[in-house]
Protein backbone atom coordinates (compact mmCIF):
# COMPACT_ATOMS: atom_id res chain seq x y z
CA UNK A 1 0.00 0.00 0.00
CA UNK A 2 1.69 3.44 -0.92
CA UNK A 3 1.86 5.25 2.03
CA UNK A 4 2.26 8.99 0.17
CA UNK A 5 0.66 10.33 -2.80
CA UNK A 6 3.11 12.08 -5.09
CA UNK A 7 2.30 15.94 -4.89
CA UNK A 8 0.62 17.57 -7.76
CA UNK A 9 2.59 20.35 -9.76
CA UNK A 10 1.59 22.62 -12.36
CA UNK A 11 3.64 23.29 -15.54
CA UNK A 12 4.96 25.93 -17.44
CA UNK A 13 6.35 25.72 -20.69
CA UNK A 14 8.07 28.77 -22.84
CA UNK A 15 7.57 27.67 -25.96
CA UNK A 16 10.51 29.91 -27.71
CA UNK A 17 12.81 32.01 -26.70
CA UNK A 18 10.65 35.36 -26.90
CA UNK A 19 8.16 34.19 -25.43
CA UNK A 20 6.36 33.56 -21.71
CA UNK A 21 6.26 30.52 -19.66
CA UNK A 22 2.53 29.98 -20.34
CA UNK A 23 0.54 27.41 -18.27
CA UNK A 24 -0.02 24.06 -19.80
CA UNK A 25 -1.27 21.70 -17.38
CA UNK A 26 -0.07 19.51 -14.25
CA UNK A 27 0.97 16.17 -13.35
CA UNK A 28 2.50 14.22 -10.22
CA UNK A 29 5.79 13.34 -9.20
CA UNK A 30 7.91 13.06 -6.28
CA UNK A 31 9.73 15.77 -6.12
CA UNK A 32 10.82 19.31 -8.16
CA UNK A 33 13.48 17.21 -10.51
CA UNK A 34 10.90 14.70 -10.64
CA UNK A 35 8.38 17.07 -12.49
CA UNK A 36 10.61 18.25 -14.66
CA UNK A 37 11.54 15.03 -16.29
CA UNK A 38 8.29 14.45 -16.18
CA UNK A 39 6.69 17.46 -17.87
CA UNK A 40 9.48 17.07 -20.58
CA UNK A 41 7.33 13.91 -21.38
CA UNK A 42 3.96 14.29 -21.15
CA UNK A 43 3.78 18.33 -22.31
CA UNK A 44 6.91 18.89 -24.61
CA UNK A 45 7.18 15.34 -26.71
CA UNK A 46 6.87 17.37 -30.17
CA UNK A 47 9.00 20.47 -29.26
CA UNK A 48 6.13 22.30 -27.81
CA UNK A 49 9.30 23.64 -25.65
CA UNK A 50 12.76 25.06 -24.67
CA UNK A 51 12.32 25.42 -21.22
CA UNK A 52 10.06 24.67 -18.64
CA UNK A 53 8.92 25.78 -15.19
CA UNK A 54 7.37 23.68 -12.53
CA UNK A 55 5.98 24.84 -9.48
CA UNK A 56 3.96 23.00 -6.62
CA UNK A 57 0.33 23.12 -6.91
CA UNK A 58 -0.08 23.95 -3.43
CA UNK A 59 2.03 26.95 -3.73
CA UNK A 60 -0.40 28.71 -6.07
CA UNK A 61 -2.59 31.40 -4.43
CA UNK A 62 -5.60 32.14 -6.59
CA UNK A 63 -7.96 34.91 -6.74
CA UNK A 64 -11.52 34.10 -6.47
CA UNK A 65 -14.27 34.58 -8.79
CA UNK A 66 -16.64 35.73 -6.46
CA UNK A 67 -14.19 38.76 -5.63
CA UNK A 68 -14.16 39.86 -9.24
CA UNK A 69 -16.38 42.87 -9.25
CA UNK A 70 -14.02 44.35 -6.30
CA UNK A 71 -10.64 43.11 -8.24
CA UNK A 72 -12.04 43.84 -11.51
CA UNK A 73 -14.99 46.32 -11.75
CA UNK A 74 -12.86 49.47 -11.10
CA UNK A 75 -11.00 49.19 -14.22
CA UNK A 76 -13.85 49.40 -15.64
CA UNK A 77 -15.33 52.76 -15.97
CA UNK A 78 -11.67 53.96 -16.13
CA UNK A 79 -11.79 55.04 -19.94
CA UNK A 80 -9.14 58.21 -19.47
CA UNK A 81 -6.59 55.08 -19.26
CA UNK A 82 -6.80 54.37 -22.99
CA UNK A 83 -5.74 56.52 -25.52
CA UNK A 84 -9.02 57.24 -27.30
CA UNK A 85 -10.26 58.69 -24.09
CA UNK A 86 -8.46 62.19 -25.49
CA UNK A 87 -9.39 64.55 -28.57
CA UNK A 88 -6.57 65.35 -30.66
CA UNK A 89 -7.29 67.39 -33.96
CA UNK A 90 -7.49 65.10 -37.03
CA UNK A 91 -4.39 67.17 -38.76
CA UNK A 92 -1.89 65.40 -36.41
CA UNK A 93 -1.27 62.20 -37.96
CA UNK A 94 1.03 60.06 -35.65
CA UNK A 95 0.07 59.97 -32.17
CA UNK B 1 -27.28 28.74 0.29
CA UNK B 2 -30.88 29.52 -0.22
CA UNK B 3 -32.86 27.65 -3.12
CA UNK B 4 -33.89 31.16 -4.82
CA UNK B 5 -30.44 32.18 -4.53
CA UNK B 6 -29.00 28.60 -5.98
CA UNK B 7 -31.58 29.13 -8.73
CA UNK B 8 -30.31 32.57 -9.96
CA UNK B 9 -26.55 31.20 -9.61
CA UNK B 10 -27.89 28.73 -12.12
CA UNK B 11 -29.60 30.95 -14.38
CA UNK B 12 -26.27 33.22 -14.32
CA UNK B 13 -24.51 29.60 -15.22
CA UNK B 14 -26.72 28.53 -18.01
CA UNK B 15 -26.52 32.25 -19.40
CA UNK B 16 -22.85 31.89 -19.55
CA UNK B 17 -22.82 28.61 -21.40
CA UNK B 18 -25.46 29.95 -23.64
CA UNK B 19 -22.88 32.87 -24.95
CA UNK B 20 -20.56 30.57 -25.39
CA UNK B 21 -18.28 31.68 -21.93
CA UNK B 22 -16.30 29.09 -20.86
CA UNK B 23 -16.38 28.01 -17.36
CA UNK B 24 -13.35 27.53 -14.95
CA UNK B 25 -12.06 25.29 -12.01
CA UNK B 26 -12.68 28.16 -9.37
CA UNK B 27 -16.46 29.51 -10.91
CA UNK B 28 -19.48 28.70 -8.87
CA UNK B 29 -21.39 25.62 -11.23
CA UNK B 30 -24.00 23.12 -10.60
CA UNK B 31 -23.08 20.15 -8.16
CA UNK B 32 -24.40 18.19 -11.73
CA UNK B 33 -22.01 19.91 -14.07
CA UNK B 34 -18.86 18.80 -11.88
CA UNK B 35 -20.36 15.45 -11.53
CA UNK B 36 -21.22 14.53 -14.98
CA UNK B 37 -18.08 16.59 -15.91
CA UNK B 38 -15.96 14.31 -13.68
CA UNK B 39 -17.79 11.36 -14.95
CA UNK B 40 -17.22 12.08 -18.53
CA UNK B 41 -13.46 13.16 -18.42
CA UNK B 42 -12.17 10.19 -15.93
CA UNK B 43 -14.13 7.90 -18.44
CA UNK B 44 -12.16 9.72 -21.26
CA UNK B 45 -8.86 9.89 -19.37
CA UNK B 46 -9.21 5.60 -18.51
CA UNK B 47 -10.14 5.04 -21.90
CA UNK B 48 -6.40 6.01 -23.23
CA UNK B 49 -4.74 4.52 -20.40
CA UNK B 50 -7.05 1.17 -20.85
CA UNK B 51 -6.09 1.87 -24.51
CA UNK B 52 -2.50 1.33 -24.54
CA UNK B 53 -2.94 -1.91 -23.52
CA UNK B 54 -4.00 -3.61 -26.63
CA UNK B 55 -1.24 -1.92 -28.93
CA UNK B 56 1.14 -1.96 -25.95
CA UNK B 57 1.05 -5.76 -26.88
CA UNK B 58 2.37 -5.89 -30.37
CA UNK B 59 5.04 -3.19 -29.90
CA UNK B 60 7.58 -5.82 -29.65
CA UNK B 61 6.14 -7.69 -32.81
CA UNK B 62 6.31 -4.81 -35.03
CA UNK B 63 7.38 -5.90 -38.31
CA UNK B 64 10.03 -3.66 -38.84
CA UNK B 65 11.79 -0.54 -37.01
CA UNK B 66 9.62 2.41 -38.89
CA UNK B 67 6.54 0.65 -37.51
CA UNK B 68 8.15 -0.08 -34.25
CA UNK B 69 8.92 3.77 -33.42
CA UNK B 70 5.56 4.60 -34.73
CA UNK B 71 3.77 2.46 -32.76
CA UNK B 72 6.39 3.22 -29.23
CA UNK B 73 5.37 6.99 -30.23
CA UNK B 74 1.55 6.72 -30.66
CA UNK B 75 1.14 4.36 -26.87
CA UNK B 76 3.34 7.18 -25.44
CA UNK B 77 1.03 9.46 -27.00
CA UNK B 78 -2.22 7.72 -25.15
CA UNK B 79 0.08 7.85 -22.02
CA UNK B 80 -0.02 11.91 -22.40
CA UNK B 81 -3.75 12.02 -23.87
CA UNK B 82 -4.84 10.54 -19.71
CA UNK B 83 -2.53 12.60 -18.08
CA UNK B 84 -3.85 16.01 -19.48
CA UNK B 85 -7.45 14.51 -18.83
CA UNK B 86 -6.88 13.55 -15.35
CA UNK B 87 -4.88 16.72 -14.91
CA UNK B 88 -8.42 18.31 -16.43
CA UNK B 89 -10.56 16.15 -14.28
CA UNK B 90 -8.74 17.14 -10.98
CA UNK B 91 -9.40 20.73 -11.01
CA UNK B 92 -13.02 19.67 -10.92
CA UNK B 93 -12.07 18.79 -7.16
CA UNK B 94 -11.08 14.67 -7.31
CA UNK B 95 -7.70 13.56 -6.61
CA UNK B 96 -6.18 11.04 -8.90
CA UNK B 97 -5.91 8.53 -6.25
CA UNK B 98 -9.47 8.53 -6.28
CA UNK B 99 -10.03 8.18 -10.00
CA UNK B 100 -7.74 5.19 -10.11
CA UNK B 101 -9.50 3.68 -7.43
CA UNK B 102 -12.91 4.13 -9.50
CA UNK B 103 -10.99 2.64 -12.53
CA UNK B 104 -9.13 -0.70 -10.65
CA UNK B 105 -12.89 -1.44 -8.81
CA UNK B 106 -14.65 -1.30 -11.84
CA UNK B 107 -16.77 1.65 -10.72
CA UNK B 108 -15.90 3.44 -13.57
CA UNK B 109 -16.07 2.49 -16.92
CA UNK B 110 -13.86 2.91 -19.93
CA UNK B 111 -14.53 2.38 -23.90
CA UNK B 112 -15.71 -0.88 -24.31
CA UNK B 113 -13.75 -1.03 -27.54
CA UNK B 114 -10.69 -2.44 -25.81
CA UNK B 115 -12.23 -5.06 -24.39
CA UNK B 116 -11.59 -6.70 -27.61
CA UNK B 117 -8.82 -8.35 -28.61
CA UNK B 118 -6.10 -7.45 -30.73
CA UNK B 119 -5.00 -10.64 -32.55
CA UNK B 120 -2.70 -10.07 -35.75
CA UNK B 121 -0.45 -7.19 -37.11
CA UNK B 122 -3.38 -6.32 -38.95
CA UNK B 123 -5.64 -4.96 -35.68
CA UNK B 124 -3.14 -2.41 -35.10
CA UNK B 125 -3.87 -1.32 -38.66
CA UNK B 126 -7.30 -1.53 -37.73
CA UNK B 127 -7.41 0.34 -34.35
CA UNK B 128 -5.45 3.10 -35.95
CA UNK B 129 -7.76 3.54 -38.57
CA UNK B 130 -10.94 3.14 -37.22
CA UNK B 131 -10.97 3.46 -33.39
CA UNK B 132 -8.77 6.47 -33.93
CA UNK B 133 -10.67 7.61 -36.53
CA UNK B 134 -14.09 7.27 -34.92
CA UNK B 135 -12.48 9.21 -31.26
CA UNK B 136 -11.44 11.74 -33.43
CA UNK B 137 -14.87 12.32 -34.72
CA UNK B 138 -16.10 12.21 -31.24
CA UNK B 139 -13.06 14.52 -30.04
CA UNK B 140 -13.24 16.85 -32.62
CA UNK B 141 -16.48 18.68 -31.15
CA UNK B 142 -15.17 18.76 -27.34
CA UNK B 143 -12.33 21.25 -28.22
CA UNK B 144 -15.22 23.73 -27.83
CA UNK B 145 -16.55 22.49 -24.61
CA UNK B 146 -17.60 24.60 -22.01
CA UNK B 147 -15.59 23.69 -19.14
CA UNK B 148 -12.71 25.25 -20.03
CA UNK B 149 -9.72 22.83 -19.07
CA UNK B 150 -11.59 19.84 -20.78
CA UNK B 151 -11.59 21.67 -23.65
CA UNK B 152 -7.40 22.86 -23.50
CA UNK B 153 -7.08 19.46 -22.95
CA UNK B 154 -8.53 18.10 -25.85
CA UNK B 155 -7.41 21.02 -28.25
CA UNK B 156 -3.82 19.26 -27.27
CA UNK B 157 -5.19 15.59 -27.80
CA UNK B 158 -6.93 16.42 -31.41
CA UNK B 159 -4.07 17.92 -32.50
CA UNK B 160 -1.77 14.87 -31.85
CA UNK B 161 -4.71 12.41 -32.88
CA UNK B 162 -3.95 12.67 -36.78
CA UNK B 163 -0.88 11.29 -37.01
CA UNK B 164 -2.39 7.85 -35.13
CA UNK B 165 -5.64 7.45 -37.62
CA UNK B 166 -2.70 8.13 -40.73
CA UNK B 167 -0.07 5.40 -39.56
CA UNK B 168 -2.98 3.01 -38.81
CA UNK B 169 -4.24 3.67 -42.38
CA UNK B 170 -0.74 3.44 -43.63
CA UNK B 171 -0.72 -0.31 -41.98
CA UNK B 172 -3.54 -1.11 -43.85
CA UNK B 173 -2.49 -0.02 -46.65
CA UNK B 174 0.76 -2.10 -47.03
CA UNK B 175 -1.22 -4.98 -45.87
CA UNK B 176 -4.22 -4.62 -48.69
CA UNK B 177 -1.38 -3.77 -51.43
CA UNK B 178 0.63 -6.80 -49.98
CA UNK B 179 0.74 -10.74 -50.96
CA UNK B 180 -3.15 -12.23 -50.84
CA UNK B 181 -3.00 -13.28 -47.08
CA UNK B 182 -1.86 -9.93 -46.29
CA UNK B 183 -4.34 -8.43 -47.52
CA UNK B 184 -6.84 -11.12 -46.12
CA UNK B 185 -5.55 -10.53 -42.55
CA UNK B 186 -6.69 -6.40 -43.31
CA UNK B 187 -9.86 -7.67 -44.22
CA UNK B 188 -10.17 -9.82 -41.40
CA UNK B 189 -8.97 -6.82 -39.04
CA UNK B 190 -11.60 -4.32 -40.97
CA UNK B 191 -14.27 -6.89 -40.57
CA UNK B 192 -13.84 -7.58 -36.93
CA UNK B 193 -12.90 -4.07 -35.74
CA UNK B 194 -15.99 -2.06 -38.18
CA UNK B 195 -18.83 -2.88 -35.66
CA UNK B 196 -17.27 -2.26 -32.12
CA UNK B 197 -16.18 0.95 -34.03
CA UNK B 198 -19.36 1.64 -34.71
CA UNK B 199 -20.51 0.92 -31.18
CA UNK B 200 -18.16 3.47 -29.79
CA UNK B 201 -19.96 6.62 -30.72
CA UNK B 202 -22.67 5.54 -28.11
CA UNK B 203 -26.10 3.96 -28.46
CA UNK B 204 -28.47 5.72 -30.41
CA UNK B 205 -30.23 8.90 -29.85
CA UNK B 206 -33.35 7.25 -28.68
CA UNK B 207 -31.32 5.45 -26.23
CA UNK B 208 -28.96 7.68 -25.01
CA UNK B 209 -29.52 8.99 -21.47
CA UNK B 210 -27.12 11.88 -21.10
CA UNK B 211 -27.36 13.53 -24.75
CA UNK B 212 -30.45 16.25 -23.73
CA UNK B 213 -28.43 17.58 -20.58
CA UNK B 214 -24.56 17.16 -21.78
CA UNK B 215 -26.07 19.13 -25.05
CA UNK B 216 -26.60 22.01 -23.10
CA UNK B 217 -23.97 21.88 -21.59
CA UNK B 218 -21.55 21.73 -24.87
CA UNK B 219 -19.97 18.94 -23.05
CA UNK B 220 -21.64 17.53 -26.13
CA UNK B 221 -22.13 19.16 -29.44
CA UNK B 222 -23.79 16.33 -31.60
CA UNK B 223 -25.42 13.59 -30.86
CA UNK B 224 -24.31 9.88 -31.46
CA UNK B 225 -26.38 9.41 -34.07
CA UNK B 226 -24.67 12.28 -36.25
CA UNK B 227 -21.58 12.02 -35.30
CA UNK B 228 -21.45 7.98 -36.29
CA UNK B 229 -23.62 8.91 -39.90
CA UNK B 230 -20.13 11.18 -40.15
CA UNK B 231 -17.76 8.30 -39.47
CA UNK B 232 -19.25 6.21 -41.96
CA UNK B 233 -19.31 8.43 -44.41
CA UNK B 234 -15.96 9.37 -44.30
CA UNK B 235 -14.48 5.76 -43.76
CA UNK B 236 -16.21 4.45 -46.34
CA UNK B 237 -14.16 6.04 -49.20
CA UNK B 238 -11.28 5.06 -47.57
CA UNK B 239 -12.07 1.61 -47.30
CA UNK B 240 -12.45 1.71 -51.05
CA UNK B 241 -9.02 3.12 -51.70
CA UNK B 242 -7.67 0.19 -49.62
CA UNK B 243 -10.00 -2.28 -52.09
CA UNK B 244 -11.28 -3.55 -48.54
CA UNK B 245 -15.06 -4.25 -48.14
CA UNK B 246 -16.86 -3.14 -45.03
CA UNK B 247 -18.70 -5.59 -43.64
CA UNK B 248 -22.23 -4.50 -43.80
CA UNK B 249 -24.63 -6.12 -46.69
CA UNK B 250 -26.94 -3.37 -46.08
CA UNK B 251 -24.34 -0.16 -46.59
CA UNK B 252 -25.76 1.64 -49.09
CA UNK B 253 -25.34 5.21 -50.96
CA UNK B 254 -28.46 6.90 -50.03
CA UNK B 255 -28.79 9.44 -53.09
CA UNK B 256 -31.31 11.64 -51.48
CA UNK B 257 -29.64 11.90 -48.06
CA UNK B 258 -26.37 12.37 -49.55
CA UNK B 259 -25.16 9.66 -47.07
CA UNK B 260 -24.83 6.15 -46.45
CA UNK B 261 -27.40 3.99 -45.46
CA UNK B 262 -26.01 1.20 -43.21
CA UNK B 263 -27.52 -2.05 -41.31
CA UNK B 264 -28.58 -2.93 -37.80
CA UNK B 265 -26.39 -2.89 -34.94
CA UNK B 266 -26.00 -5.67 -32.59
CA UNK B 267 -26.71 -3.23 -29.29
CA UNK B 268 -26.80 -6.36 -27.28
CA UNK B 269 -23.18 -7.13 -28.37
CA UNK B 270 -22.58 -3.78 -26.84
CA UNK B 271 -24.57 -3.80 -24.09
CA UNK B 272 -23.12 -7.08 -22.93
CA UNK B 273 -19.74 -5.64 -23.10
CA UNK B 274 -20.38 -2.51 -21.34
CA UNK B 275 -21.32 -4.77 -18.68
CA UNK B 276 -17.90 -6.79 -18.32
CA UNK B 277 -19.26 -9.25 -20.37
CA UNK B 278 -16.75 -8.67 -23.54
CA UNK B 279 -13.58 -10.66 -24.80
CA UNK B 280 -11.03 -9.19 -22.93
CA UNK B 281 -12.59 -6.87 -19.80
CA UNK B 282 -11.54 -9.27 -16.99
CA UNK B 283 -7.86 -9.63 -18.73
CA UNK B 284 -7.55 -5.86 -19.35
CA UNK B 285 -8.33 -4.80 -15.85
CA UNK B 286 -5.84 -7.85 -14.39
CA UNK B 287 -3.48 -5.90 -16.40
CA UNK B 288 -4.03 -2.37 -15.42
CA UNK B 289 -4.57 -3.10 -11.66
CA UNK B 290 -1.30 -5.83 -12.08
CA UNK B 291 0.79 -2.48 -13.22
CA UNK B 292 -0.36 -0.26 -10.31
CA UNK B 293 0.43 -3.03 -7.89
CA UNK B 294 3.74 -3.94 -9.17
CA UNK B 295 4.82 -0.18 -8.91
CA UNK B 296 3.58 0.64 -5.42
CA UNK B 297 7.33 -0.43 -4.00
CA UNK B 298 8.60 2.49 -6.66
CA UNK B 299 6.12 5.28 -6.30
CA UNK B 300 7.24 4.68 -2.19
CA UNK B 301 10.60 4.55 -3.09
CA UNK B 302 10.47 7.66 -5.28
CA UNK B 303 8.67 9.37 -2.25
CA UNK B 304 10.93 8.09 0.28
CA UNK B 305 13.77 9.55 -2.07
CA UNK B 306 12.21 12.67 -2.55
CA UNK B 307 11.99 13.51 0.95
CA UNK B 308 15.60 12.55 2.06
CA UNK B 309 17.05 14.59 -0.46
CA UNK B 310 14.75 17.47 0.86
CA UNK B 311 15.56 16.65 4.06
CA UNK B 312 19.41 16.72 3.70
CA UNK B 313 19.08 20.12 1.90
CA UNK B 314 17.65 21.84 4.61
CA UNK B 315 20.45 20.52 7.37
CA UNK B 316 23.01 21.99 4.90
CA UNK B 317 20.76 25.61 4.86
CA UNK B 318 21.03 25.51 8.79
Amino acid sequence: MATKNWPLWEIFVRSKNGLEHRHFGSLHAADAEMALENARDVYTRRNEGVSIWVVESKHITASNPENNGELFEPAQDKVYRHPTFYDVPDEVKHM
Amino acid sequence: MSEEQIRSLERNFNERIERDEKIEPKDWMPEKYRKTHIRQISQHAHSEIVGMLPEGNWITRAPSLRRKVALLAKVQDEAGHGLYLYSACETLGVSRDELYEQLHTGKAKYSSIFNYPALTWADMGAIGWLVDGAAIINQVPLCNTSYGPYARAMIRVCKEESFHQRQGFEIMLKLANGTPEQKEMAQDALNRWWWPSLMMLGPTDDKSVHTEQSMKWKLKRKTNDELRQQFIDQTVPQADVLGLTIPDPDLKWNEERQSYDFGEIDWDEFWQVVKGHGPMNKERMKARVGAWERGTWVRDAAMAHAEKKQARKEKQVV
